[in-house]
């Protein structure tokens, strides 16, 4: 990463303007957790197969570890820490990953938790069929998947009658 | 740009392979051409002579058309089958043909539906039938100053029936061992098969149109003798390796299961 002169670029994230100078195909990943100090999110294989990296931008779930930081400028970009409500106020998929064991080392769970959380957004009482492929591109080595889907369910039902969490 | 510098320049699009190919140090520091916001090279239309799909149109745009999911199902499928949602919100069509990883789960498809490219440079537009693109492993009629700037694929008549199966370590988020995508059509008594397409990933250095097999059973009643001459046929069709991923062996007997099973059942 030498000549290329770093550039500039600007995205919101968790609804907060945030200002970098680095160079462009810095890894999206990379920026959140050194230069904006958002450690939530993970790098499981830093290849786009786990998808422990996982983020929203623009509202779309993405690997941020695939994404230069560059084609994220001007973007709207949400992590897991922009995914509860408030400091005591968890998302619906938050609770429900408690409520049900979704998490054990838990280097999964930040991914696991957009992804359900955009899965939710898009099929509002998702099928198991259709849990499982949202959740496909999250790989988790601990749980076994089902308390995951278990807590995916459980969300799909009190997210809409509750209306919690603020996604975006 | 790209004419300016010839060969400088790579285009980069969504980089779903090519951020892998570049953070593992095997592709050079260079320079790349973000594509991502060039609207023009995205979406998917109708038009009098079938569809026009943009090059950058990702996976997710392609399943979420109602209009490829109704004419061109196959493609859908293999969407569908691509990693994941996150893979499939950044990977693109344009991308996947140029990369053109030899294990790609919609060239298949594409060779299935008789796609056809159209390539722009400063130079113009040409156009090319996708089962002559690729010449080789990672080789492809594609100049260096040249973009992938829409995938064609022509109006079909009804009555093919389709037929899209990946096999791999997973149901998902797994690069196939093999991938076969295939449509036949029967001739109005069901006697004989008119026309068949039959084309496989994985199996060889490009993606291949198994044009041995499909003459084994075109004009054929399709009965036990000609699904096992269709069988047979295949293996002069592909040439399978062993890779970190399968066996030369394995990928011989599974393409030739896929399609027995194919036939036996369509």
């Amino acid at each position: 990463m030498s000549e290329v002169p770093a550039v500039t670029v600007r995205l919101t994230v968790n609804g907060r303007e945030a200002e970098v100078r680095v160079h462009p195909m810095r890894r999206l990943l990379d920026v959140l957790r050194t230069e904006l100090h958002l450690t939530g999110t993970k790098e499981g294989c830093g290849e786009g197969e786990c998808g422990a990296c996982s983020v929203l931008v623009n509202g779309e779930l993405v690997n941020s570890c695939l994404t230069p930081v560059l084609q994220a400028d001007g973007a709207d970009v949400t992590t897991i820490e922009g995914i509860a409500g408030g400091p005591d106020v968890l998302h619906a998929v938050q609770q429900a990953f408690i409520t049900h064991g979704g998490a054990q080392c838990g280097i999964c769970t930040p991914g696991m938790v957009l992804a359900s959380v955009t899965l939710l957004e898009r099929t509002a009482h998702p099928n198991d069929e259709q849990i499982r492929a949202g959740l496909a591109g999250n790989l988790c080595r601990c749980t076994g998947y089902m308390r995951i889907f278990e807590a995916v369910r459980q969300a799909a039902t009190s997210h809409t009658a509750a209306g919690a969490g603020k996604t975006k | 740009m790209l004419a300016a510098a010839p060969g400088k320049w790579r285009p980069f699009a969504g980089g779903t392979d090519l951020m892998v190919q570049l953070e593992s140090g095997a592709l050079p520091e260079g320079q790349y051409l973000g594509l991502w916001k060039l609207g023009e090279l995205r979406g998917v239309r109708e038009t009098s002579a079938g569809v026009e799909i943009g090059a950058l149109t990702t996976y997710s745009e392609i399943l979420a058309s109602d209009l490829l999911g109704r004419e061109y199902p196959l493609l859908g499928q293999a969407a569908r089958e691509t990693g994941g949602v996150a893979t499939q919100n950044r990977g693109t069509i344009g991308g996947n043909i140029a990369n053109a990883s030899p294990a790609a789960d919609t060239p298949p498809a594409l060779l299935v539906y008789d796609a056809e490219l159209e390539l722009i440079s400063v130079r113009g537009t040409r156009r090319v039938p996708y089962d002559a693109f690729h010449r080789g492993y990672k080789k492809m009629d594609l100049a260096p100053d040249e973009l992938i700037a829409r995938v064609r694929l022509p109006k079909r008549a009804p009555g093919w029936r389709e037929h899209y199966r990946k096999v791999g370590t997973r149901k998902a988020q797994a690069i196939s061992k093999v991938c076969l995508a295939a449509a036949l059509v029967m001739d109005a008594t069901g006697g004989a098969v008119v026309d068949v397409r039959i084309a496989l990933g994985s199996v060889a250095p490009t993606v291949v149109r198994a044009r041995q097999a499909e003459a084994a059973i075109r004009g054929q009643p399709l009965d036990a003798a000609a699904v096992e001459a269709a069988v047979h046929a295949l293996a002069q069709d592909i040439a399978p390796i062993d890779d970190i991923r399968s066996t030369a062996r394995y990928r011989l007997s599974v393409a030739g299961r896929l399609l027995r099973d194919w036939l036996r059942r369509v």
